[in-house]
């Protein structure tokens, strides 16, 4: 029985993957919450006063990382006001049960919690959907879907910022798929930990580095309450091949997850890839591609998007149209054929999702505390003033001096917003 | 004979049939008998489904962890640890869910 190679003293509990160093329990809570806290200082993921929404699925990453958030606001004084956001995709006997987890986790840790479901979003569920198009596309519609409604449930809470469980077996595996398909663009989205660049809300991953035997095992060791099943419409249950791969190496070489996630950031640094814009080119010239456009927003809904219409309206139309494949398959053939043209009035088009500017007057509406008197300059009247624009991105000098001197890695934004608290504690 | 107790976690216990902790007299023997003996038996007697899912060659398949009375087996010796009456070993899944 092995003693703990830190404090000598007490059993050691857990090998480390990332050292190899044998730890008791308690040496392997600090080493765990202190590398995490120097991940967020380290790469000045929160600014003081920022309200950041913690993703939220119930399951074991998303759990740790609510608690060890909760725990390091307090214990280093980031000055956060933190919130839980979850996606209720709507599938019966699924997330219903992990939802409950989520609702758990909020009386645990007194977070808001707010719950955005695809049924009230997009009027349809993935049951629905899933009835329609069959179990071969779904996680297509799921994927787009859910990256909006959190954008959506990200604006009504008025945050600025979202933070999501991706680990770095979780990063290491995206890298390998990256590196295979030859995607440079999507392998350095996946190897940033902090995305603030593209007109939706900041969005980072504090576990970049944090292997998931080590969030396992703390869960374990803290018993705290996550769920574990599987998602009943993703058949290939343990997510294939790159995962398989992957904790093979790791087995092998546990430094292996760090080493892939290093050479995918040494992939992606030279960086400025070839514009999409201009390689894109010929193939518009045949009529083929529809025109790109720069952080652009959505026609119909108002969401960032490079196309007139995004994806997840794209996806819609075709829902309630009875063409499943408009979106996935080749989209303008399929649009030809029917006659259906992007511009379509809206009348025909069946729900439509509710546009952005109706979103952020609501959330204005619905908790002034946050909309009504930001702290700093308040943004112009048109913006609305619920976080999506980017007052984050100029840290006045003094604040950042100020964040350094105290040693944390969070500015100074005199005025947290968390008169709003109470006003977001809804389901 | 070695009487053992068994625990399944993180979706683990969806493989043996939903149980999440088993007392199992072991039909193997105490000091000698080593988690290398316990884990086809287990295959072989407890699980319900997907065998592969749980062993790969001789061991638990990667990303399965395990603990020899709250401890990280690979602290322990992981498939040379010899089984004593009353162990605790938990097996979780680390692949489920996110
Ligand atoms: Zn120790
Ligand atoms: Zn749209």
């Amino acid at each position: 029985m092995p003693a703990c190679q830190r404090c000598t003293t007490a059993r050691a509990a857990l090998k480390r993957p990332k050292t190899g160093e044998s730890v008791c329990k308690a040496c392997f809570y600090l080493a765990f919450e202190t590398e995490i806290h120097e991940t967020i200082t380290t790469n000045h993921l929160f600014r003081r006063g920022e309200k950041v929404a913690i993703g939220a699925s119930g399951g074991k990453d998303s759990t740790v990382l609510a608690h060890v958030l909760h725990l390091l606001n307090q214990r280093y004084d980031y000055g956060l006001d933190l919130v839980l956001l979850s996606v209720d995709e709507g599938i019966t006997g699924y997330r219903d049960d992990s939802l409950a987890t989520v609702q758990r986790n909020q009386v645990q840790y007194g977070l808001p919690l707010k719950i955005v479901s695809y049924g009230d979003l997009y009027g349809w569920t993935m049951d629905e959907i899933v009835a329609q198009v069959g179990l071969k596309n779904n996680c297509t519609f799921c994927g787009v879907f859910r990256r909006q409604a959190l954008d959506r449930g990200a604006v009504l809470l008025g945050v600025d910022h979202i933070v999501t469980g991706h680990n770095a077996d979780d990063i290491a595996e995206t890298v390998l798929m990256n590196i295979l398909r030859g995607d440079i663009a999507r392998l350095q989205r996946c190897t940033s930990i902090l995305n603030n660049n593209d007109g939706t809300i900041k969005r980072s991953k504090p576990f970049k580095y944090t292997y998931e035997k080590e969030i396992v095992m703390y869960a374990y060791f803290k018993n705290l309450d996550y769920f574990s099943t599987e998602c009943i419409y993703a058949p290939q249950a343990y997510r294939g091949y790159a995962r398989t791969f992957l904790k093979d190496l790791e087995a092998i070489r546990p430094s292996a997850i760090l080493d892939i996630i290093h050479s995918g950031e040494a992939f992606a640094a030279p960086s400025d890839p070839p514009s999409a814009k201009t390689t894109a080119a010929p193939a518009h010239a045949h009529g083929e591609k529809p025109a790109q456009r720069d952080a652009g927003e959505c026609e119909r809904c108002g969401y960032m998007s490079s196309q007139r219409v995004c994806k997840a309206c794209v996806l819609l139309e075709g829902l309630n149209r009875g063409l499943p494949r408009l979106g996935i398959g080749k989209t303008d053939r399929l649009r030809r054929r029917h006659n259906l043209h992007e511009a379509t009035s809206p009348e025909t088009l069946g729900r439509t999702i509710e546009h952005m500017a109706n979103v952020r007057l609501e959330a204005a509406r619905a908790s002034p505390a946050a909309a009504a008197s930001p702290p700093t300059p308040p943004p112009p009247a048109g913006a609305a003033g619920v976080g999506v624009g980017e007052p984050s991105t100029a840290l006045s000098a003094p604040s950042a001096a100020a964040a350094t001197a105290r040693g944390v890695g969070v500015a100074n934004n005199d005025a947290p917003r968390l008169a709003s608290r109470g006003a977001l504690m809804e389901l | 004979m070695v009487s053992l107790e068994l625990r399944f976690s993180g979706g683990m216990e969806l493989l043996f049939g939903g149980t999440k902790a088993v007392t199992v007299d072991v039909p193997l023997k105490a000091g000698a008998a080593t988690m290398r003996d316990l884990l086809p038996w287990m295959r072989d007697h407890l699980l319900k489904e997907r065998p592969e899912l749980f062993m790969d060659g001789d061991s638990v398949r990667p990303g399965i962890l395990v603990l020899i009375n709250d401890a990280d087996w690979e602290l322990e010796g992981d498939l040379e640890y010899a089984l004593k009456a009353s162990d605790e070993i938990v097996f979780i899944s680390t692949l489920h869910g996110g």
